[in-house]
Order: C-alpha cells, then structure tokens, then sequence
C-alpha cells in the first residue's frame, strides 16, 4: 500500500523524523483555515500518488489568506495525470539551501535492508543513478543487528554531505530505518531532504509503501486511505475477496492460480486480444466464489468476453463447472449477452466439459487447451466490438 | 536419483491438526512420503490418522529423526514456525504457506542464511515431488511420473500445466521444485539449478519464472557460467502493468525493473530457450530430449 505524502509525514512525525508543520484539508474552507493558523507564507499541495505534482500545478505558495483559498480551490479537483485531487496538504514554507536524498528500501536482490543517501536530491533519483553512480551512497544493513550509528555517519561521509550537518542526517536516517522496520515498509523514501538557512534538517516530502501483508500487526495503517487511486470495480474485487487487477482492454479473465492467470493474459495478447482485467479465483471452485468474481468482471462495461482458465490440479474440473453453470444461472439477462469461453484441464477435465456440455448453457464455449481457448475469445471479443 | 526430497525424506507437518495441514499430510502419506510426525503447540500426545503430534519441533526430532519440515501454519504464525524448525536442526524446510509479512521474511531468510545448516524453501509455494519417491506440499501428483526432467518455478498452475503437456508426450520428472511467489524466497533458481545439474537422473532443466526482482538474470549469468544441461525458460507477465502486484506478492514490475522482457532477453542472450506460451516451453522441450533420445 502506497502512503500519500501527509500520510507519511504523519507516520515519520510520530517516530521523531523531522518535518514542516502542518495540516491537512478536504475543502476550501479547511485549506484556508489550516493556512490561517499555520501562518504566512506556506504550500498548498495536491495529495495525488503521482511525480510531477508541481509542474502540473497541484503545489502553489500561498502568501495570504485570499491566495490560500484561491489555489485550494484551484487544486481541488484537478487532474494530474489521470488521478482526481480530493485532499489537500498545507504546511508552513520551508528555507531550502541544499536538497538532498535518502532512502531505505527493501532490497530484493541481496535480500537486505539498502539504505542510499546523495546530496543530488529534489530530482528523479533513477536518473541519478544511471548517470552519476558514485553521487549515491549506498549500505546494506543487517536486518537482525539493525542500523548503526556509525552505518549513518559511514553513509554521510561517503555521500559527502555538508561536515556541519552529518551528524543530523546520520540521526535521521536511523529514524527512517526505524519507520522502515517498525511500520513494516517495503520502501520509505525522502526526495528532497533538505537543509534550511538555520542548519536544520527536515523531510520535505514523503513517499511510503507498506507491505500489505503485515497490516494485520498495524490497525492504524490499514484504515489508512487514498481515495484518488482507488478504482471502483478494484475496491468491490477486495470486498469480495478476489485478487484482482484492472487493465484497459476488453477481454475479462479469469483463471486459478497467480502465475497461470499472468500466462493467460499473455496467451490472450499473443493472439492479438486485449486483457480487460486480471483475476485469480484461487483454489477455491465454490459456485459462490466463482458467481462473486463474475460479477466484478461483468461491473466493467468494457468488457465484450470472457475467458476462464482453469487448470485442475488439487481442485477438480467438474466441482468448478458445477460452480459455473450455478454462476451463471445467478447472472442476469444483461450478463448472458457476453461470450465465454471455458478451458477446462486437469484434474476431471473431461467429466467437468460434459457437464457443461449437458447443461447447454448459451453463448459458452468449452476448449481443452490453452491456446486454443484464447483464439476463440479474441476471436468472439472482435465479432462483438 | 532425485534432488531436496526422496525416500529418506522423514516429513514433520506444522499446522497438521488444521484442516488443510491434515489433508495434505495425509495425502502425502498416501503417495508414500514417510510422514514421521506433526507440530501443534498444545496438541502432543495427540495423533493424526496415526501420525504422531507433538508440542515443539525439537521434540518431533528427538523422537522421530525428522529432518524436513513442513509449515501449514496461517501467515502470522510461520515465521516462527520456520525458525523454530531451524533451531531444531531441521535440514530442509518447506514452508507452503501464502501471506507471510515481508519483514519476517527477511528476518527469518537471514537467520537461516547466517545458521548455515537448514534450507528453506518457499514461501508461497506448492511444495516438492519428486515421482516415484516423494511428495511434500500441495502439487497434485498424478500429472507427474517419473522421469529426466528437472523442474523448477514461481508459480504452482502454471507448473502443472507444463508438466501435463509434458506428461502428455511421454516425459516425467526427476524432482519439481516450487520456490514460490515471494519477494524473498529461501532458495533461489541458481540454488535449485546447481542440484540439478549434479543430479545425474536430471537431462534437462525447465525453468518457470515471472515478473519481479532479478532471480530469472542472475539465473542467466549463472546458467551461461555453471550449467551444461540444456534449460527451458518460460517467463510470466509479459502484460502485467507496472506497480500493480499480479497475485504473487513477488509479481511487481517496479518502475522499469522486473519486466518480463528483460528477463526473457536476459535468459536468451546466455542461449537459454525462452517459451512464449506454456505449451511452447513443453514444446521446445519436448524437441530437445527427443534430439537427445
């Protein structure tokens, strides 16, 4: 789960990270008044999951009250990118004499904490790293001895940041491994990190993701909610129980197992068809299940067909075609307009294909193989566009 | 021969008293995996259709000689479970259980790593069989006979819809080998592919991989520097978007890294085989150990 930046400035705030005060709003009203007590000037900046918020215009400096309401209400609403502003940040205007960065991610590959601090920050980091190597200071840490003291001066001295200053930034890089550890963090990530005029340190902005796994363990994180990335039809998949993933084309998928339904989607746009959505129906093969995660297929109006992938390993064909044909005797009429095809295999394959087949179902068709299965939906997906 | 799991497996099952950890227990008896005992806090004493239930892994050895370990436990549980088989002296370790928090992964793959006398295998994955002589997990053996094909993969399905094609054409299996869809997985694909290549049962190596990390091109480097069997890749996700998780914790093309393009042209620059369709691979297979036959 990816934090919005007041978010994680809240979560960096209560382990001591320093940050600009500051408050956050959802209307015009609340913006100008948080301005107001915050005092003049400050930024009024878009909560939107996404770089490049200030040259879209979604940050503006705001040196009175009436500016306060004029870019609120500007900002509110807006467009970036694709996603729609609902929230706003305010907070004081911060003195920046040097920008840089720090960073503490997960790392995957040597399977250890990388914490990476560079005095090239407030710009794109990856460019950094492809152009300038060396500007990056990096250091893996032990996860069962945690980060050291001398990790953050080790990392300061080699990032070459300002002699006055390493001393605050070695303390504050223990204190975002300390967000990283104990909020369970896959990534928290400070771009710029910057210097004020006065020698202070601070956090200007803020970029966690926690692992969504472990929110069992933090109540406070899991009601944590970005309403401007969420998608309908996704949040209606996660009620329902279903891992599932919107796409942009118009072939509903569904299939049992992670791996088998990325294949599929591949499958499926090697015959020149465009997935509308990834969905893993898991083991399960109840009736109930398999219902649910049509209906949230079916919620996209995108969607012209629909392929189901099932390869029946543990779980057996003719339990998942009862569990279809007791689907789709739920769907209603507006759903039995829309193609599907079944490729059963596996375990019973033979015996689930004959109760479809029994059942006569309308408008579905029933293929054994893979490859098979994908050329008939694209081909049916394309009769019906 | 056969690698991880064979008929001098002794299998203790954590979470064995739990609906799924009794299932699959049995299940794995019943194609003739020695299944020595099981662990449930609170439960010793107990049996399970006869097998043995005790209260901690060091007593399960102690009395059993056990020296494998399943964990069947719910994801806030297994990483104590995996470390407390570890303490024990359990030399492998297969932890099938989906959901387990990153951090414990990280922790628990740390300790395991720095201990040096066990090997974990998964999490998130479907287990080990190696026909004819072992199941430990959830694969459905019937697809799978035995055979020269060494399997070793990501994701369960798709695994078992390589093999069928396989099966299918008259190959089996030395051992399949699920590592799982976890961001940090005990063992790797190079751990796995460096057993194959010294199994003298094992002709030809399928590798099934996905989007996400860099396990499939450091398998690359690593096949073109140590391997001299042939190997068959197939790669998953070639559609995913980036930043989404396709159902796999570990599936997630971050910014520009762990797409399933870079990894396939990883794996074919070294001269590795690279199957765009799961038919494909069992396919290209299939032509190779023909040409070897």
């Amino acid at each position: 789960m990816d934090l919005l930046e007041y978010q994680g400035k809240q979560v960096f705030a209560r382990h001591g990270v320093p940050v600009p005060s500051g408050r956050h709003a959802q209307t015009v009203d609340e913006a100008a008044s948080a301005a107001d007590d915050i005092g003049y000037p400050c930024v009024i900046k878009a909560q939107v999951q996404i770089g490049g918020r200030g040259k879209a215009g979604g940050i503006k400096l705001a040196n009175n009250h009436d500016e306060a309401r004029d870019h609120a209400q500007a900002i509110l609403g807006m467009d970036i990118r694709g996603l729609t502003v609902h929230e706003l940040w305010v907070e004081g205007a911060s003195q920046i004499e040097s920008e840089y960065y720090a960073s503490v991610v997960f790392d995957r590959s040597a399977k250890a904490p990388l914490v990476m601090l560079s005095t090239k920050g407030g710009m794109d980091i990856e460019a950094v790293a492809d152009e300038d190597p060396d500007a990056i200071a990096r250091l893996h840490v032990d996860p069962l001895l945690g980060f050291q003291e001398f990790h953050g001066r080790r990392l300061a001295f080699e990032a070459r940041v300002d002699a006055d200053v390493v001393r605050p930034i070695g303390a504050m890089l223990a204190k975002l491994y300390d967000v990283f550890i104990t909020e369970e963090a896959t990534l928290v990530e400070v771009n710029p990190l910057i210097v004020t005029p006065e020698r202070d340190v601070k956090a200007l902005d803020a970029k966690v993701t926690l692992d969504d796994n472990a929110l069992f363990r933090h109540a406070d994180n899991a009601e944590l909610r970005d309403p401007s990335a969420e998608d309908p039809q996704e949040r209606m998949a996660k009620e329902r129980g279903l891992t599932f993933v919107k796409l942009d084309g118009n072939i509903g998928i569904l299939g049992n197992g992670a791996g088998l339904v990325m294949s599929t989607l591949d499958v499926v746009a090697l015959a020149g068809g465009s997935p509308a959505n990834f969905l893993d129906a898991g083991g399960g093969s109840k009736a109930e299940a398999i219902t649910s995660a049509v209906e949230v297929i079916l919620s996209n109006p995108n969607v012209k067909a629909v392929l189901f992938n099932i390869f029946g390993g543990i779980t057996r064909c003719d339990e998942v075609a009862r569990g279809l044909i007791e689907a789709f005797n739920q769907i209603g009429e507006g759903g039995k307009s829309i193609p599907f095809v079944v490729r059963l295999d596996g375990t019973n394959d033979v015996e689930g294909r004959a109760l479809l087949a029994e059942a006569s179902l309308p408008n579905v068709y029933a293929e054994s193989t893979m490859d098979a299965a994908a050329a008939k939906v694209v081909e049916l997906a394309a009769a019906a566009s | 021969m056969s690698i991880l799991v064979d008929s001098g497996t002794k299998l203790c099952v954590s979470g064995i008293t739990g609906r799924e950890g009794t299932f699959h227990s049995l299940r794995n008896r019943e194609y003739g995996t020695q299944v020595v005992g099981g662990v449930t806090p609170g439960k010793g004493g107990q049996d399970v259709e006869g097998i043995p239930v005790f209260n901690t892994f060091h007593e399960a050895v102690a009395e059993t000689g056990a020296n494998t370990a399943m964990i069947f436990v719910p994801p806030r549980f297994a990483a104590d479970s995996i470390l407390e088989a570890e303490d024990a002296g359990i030399d492998l370790i297969i932890a099938i259980t989906e959901g387990i928090p990153a951090h414990d992964e990280l922790r628990t793959y740390t300790k395991i790593k720095q201990g040096g006398r066990s090997r974990l295998i998964g999490p998130n994955c479907p287990g080990i069989l190696s026909p004819g002589k072992a199941n430990v997990g959830i694969i459905p053996a019937a697809f799978f006979k035995q055979g020269n094909v060494g399997v070793v993969s990501r994701s369960g399905t798709l695994t078992y819809q390589i093999g069928n094609v396989l099966a299918q054409s008259g190959f089996g299996n030395s051992t399949i080998v699920g590592i799982g869809g976890d961001p940090v997985p005990g063992t790797d694909f190079i751990d796995v592919i460096g057993l194959f290549q010294d199994d003298p049962e094992t002709e030809l190596i399928v590798m099934c991989g996905e989007i996400g990390g860099d396990n499939e091109e450091r398998a690359a480097e690593f096949i073109a520097d140590s391997v001299s069997k042939p190997v068959v890749a197939y790669i998953a996700g070639f559609t995913a978007p980036p930043g989404k998780t396709m159902g796999h914790a570990g599936a997630i093309v971050s910014g520009s890294r762990g797409t399933a393009k870079a990894k396939a042209e990883a794996l074919e620059s070294k001269g590795v085989r690279v199957g765009r369709t799961p038919t494909e691979v069992a396919e290209i297979a299939v032509s190779l150990l023909g040409a070897a036959a």
